[in-house]
C-alpha cells in the first residue's frame, strides 16, 4: 500500500476536479524518460496526461518525449532548474507547480500530470505540495547495492522501480539480492521489476498507476 | 515591521523560484565577461546601479500603494528592453506572490495578475507589514544575490569569497534602497517619470543571447 500522504496545502484531492500529480525521481540515466514515454504510450489512450519534465541544462527529455510521439507536443513542458534538479522539486517547487497549473489551465480537464525530476541522486524526494504520488526509478547497472544504500527515494517513494532487468546478467547484478534489500527497507511498499526492452509500455508501472487514480478519486 | 519577516522573504532559501535565475551572470560567464572573483565584483556591483536601482524603486512604489499596480507595471515594461528579462521577471513575480500568500494572505488583493518581480516584491512587502525601504532594499539585495549564488554554482568561485563580495556592498544596497524609499515617499514633486531608469545594454543583450541557447542552467 502506498503511503499515508495526508493533505495537500496546494488543492483538494479530487474534489476540484484538478489531475493526480505523480513524480518521477531517481538517479542519472535509470531510465525515467523511458518510463514517462511507456506510460504515455500505454495509458495515452485512455487518460488525459500532462507530462512536465525538469531537465538539467537543456530541453533533451521534453524533446525526448516530443520525438517519440507519446503525446502531443503542448502537453509536454520543460522547467529550468538553475543547477538544482531536488531544489526545483523539493525546496522551491514554485516554477513546477506553475508549469503543472499552466498545463492543466490549458487542457483542463487533466486525469494525470507526471512529473520527471532532473537525475539526481539517491536523496531527491518529491514535495508532498507538487505531488500526490512518487515513483523513484533505479537500475540494475547503478549497482545492486542501490536498495541497500536506502536514502528516501528508495524507503519512501510510493512505488520502486527497478529498471533494466534485461542488463543484470551482463553487469552481474543480483535481483534477488536487490528485492531483498528493497523489501527491508520499505516493508510493504510496492516494488517493481522492469524491462521497458521487453515491456515497452511499462504495464506493471501502467496498472500501478491506473490503481492510485483510481484510490485518489475514491479514498476509502 | 518585524527584521525577521524581512529577512525571511529576501533570504534565498524563501521558495519563490529564484533559483533557478542567474541574474544574467550565465550568459556573461558562457561568454567570458565574467570568469572570476574580480569580474563578478564588477558585473554585481553593475547590476546593483542598473537593475538593483530599477527594481527597488518599483519595490518601493508599489509597497508605498500611492499608484495603481497596472500603472507601476507598466512603467516595469519600460524600463526592460528584453523580452526575455521581461517573460523572466513576470514569472519570479507571480511565483513570488504565489508563494507569499500562505503567509500573508493580503497578496491575494494584488490586481495584476503576473506582475513583475519588483512590483510583487512591493505587493508582499505591504501585505507583510513592511515599509517601501524594506521592500527596496530587498530587491536592491535580490539583484545583488542572485548573480553571486549563480556564479557560486557555475564557475565553482569560493562561496566564502563571493559572499563576501556581496557584504561588501551592504553600504552601497542601503543608499539605493533609501533613494528608492525617499521617491516611495513623494519627497520633492515627483512623478513616476523620475523613477529611476538606468539601463544596461549588455545585460538586456545578454538574456537575449541565453535564451536562444541551447545548453542552459538557469532560466535566464
Amino acid at each position: 500500500m502506498p503511503h499515508d500522504h495526508g493533505h495537500d496545502p496546494h488543492d483538494t484531492p479530487a474534489g476540484d476536479g484538478r489531475a493526480l500529480r505523480i513524480g518521477i525521481g531517481g538517479p542519472v540515466g535509470s531510465g525515467k524518460t523511458a518510463l514517462v514515454a511507456a506510460l504515455c504510450r500505454t495509458l495515452g489512450d485512455e487518460l488525459r496526461l500532462g507530462v512536465v519534465t525538469n531537465d538539467i541544462y537543456t530541453e533533451e527529455d521534453a524533446e525526448f518525449l516530443r520525438r517519440a510521439g507519446v503525446l502531443a507536443d503542448d502537453r509536454i513542458v520543460a522547467v529550468q532548474t538553475g543547477c538544482c534538479p531536488h531544489t526545483a522539486i523539493r525546496d522551491d517547487i514554485s516554477a513546477n507547480l506553475e508549469a503543472v497549473e499552466d498545463l492543466e489551465a490549458r487542457h483542463r480537464p487533466l486525469d494525470l500530470v507526471l512529473v520527471e525530476s532532473g537525475g539526481d541522486n539517491l536523496t531527491a524526494t518529491f514535495s508532498r505540495g507538487l505531488v500526490d504520488r512518487q515513483v523513484f526509478v533505479i537500475d540494475v547497472a547503478g549497482g545492486d547495492k542501490v536498495p541497500r544504500k536506502g536514502g528516501p527515494g528508495v524507503t519512501s517513494s510510493d512505488l520502486l522501480v527497478v529498471n533494466k532487468t534485461d542488463l543484470a546478467a551482463m553487469v552481474g547484478a543480483d535481483l534477488g539480492v536487490m528485492a531483498r534489500d528493497a523489501a527491508a527497507k520499505r516493508g510493504d511498499g510496492p516494488v517493481l521489476f522492469s524491462s521497458l526492452v521487453e515491456d515497452r509500455g511499462a504495464s506493471a508501472a501502467a496498472d500501478w498507476v491506473r490503481a492510485q487514480l483510481a484510490a485518489w478519486r475514491h479514498p476509502a | 515591521m518585524s527584521v525577521l519577516v524581512a529577512l525571511l522573504l529576501a533570504d534565498g532559501r524563501f521558495p519563490s523560484g529564484g533559483h533557478a535565475h542567474s541574474g544574467g551572470v550565465e550568459e556573461a560567464a558562457t561568454s567570458g565577461r565574467v570568469a572570476d572573483l574580480e569580474s563578478l565584483r564588477a558585473f554585481v556591483a553593475g547590476r546593483l546601479e542598473t537593475a538593483g536601482r530599477v527594481a527597488a524603486g518599483l519595490a518601493a512604489v508599489a509597497c508605498g500603494g500611492r499608484w495603481p499596480e497596472a500603472v507601476l507595471d507598466a512603467e516595469a515594461d519600460a524600463r526592460m528592453a528584453s523580452p526575455a528579462l521581461r517573460a523572466a521577471s513576470r514569472r519570479q513575480g507571480r511565483q513570488l506572490l504565489r508563494s507569499a500568500v500562505h503567509a500573508w494572505p493580503a497578496v491575494a488583493r494584488s490586481t495584476v495578475e503576473s506582475p513583475h518581480h519588483a512590483l510583487a516584491v512591493g505587493v508582499v512587502s505591504a501585505a507583510a507589514g513592511l515599509a517601501p525601504v524594506d521592500a527596496a532594499r530587498w530587491a536592491a539585495y535580490d539583484a545583488v544575490m542572485t548573480p553571486a549564488t549563480a556564479a557560486v554554482r557555475l564557475l565553482g568561485l569560493d562561496p566564502f569569497l563571493v559572499s563576501a563580495v556581496v557584504a561588501g556592498l551592504a553600504g552601497a544596497i542601503d543608499e539605493v534602497a533609501a533613494e528608492a524609499a525617499a521617491f516611495a515617499a513623494g519627497e520633492g514633486a515627483v512623478t513616476l517619470d523620475d523613477l529611476p531608469c538606468p539601463a544596461s545594454p549588455l545585460l538586456d543583450l545578454g538574456a537575449e543571447l541565453h535564451a536562444l541557447r541551447e545548453v542552459r542552467l538557469f532560466a535566464s
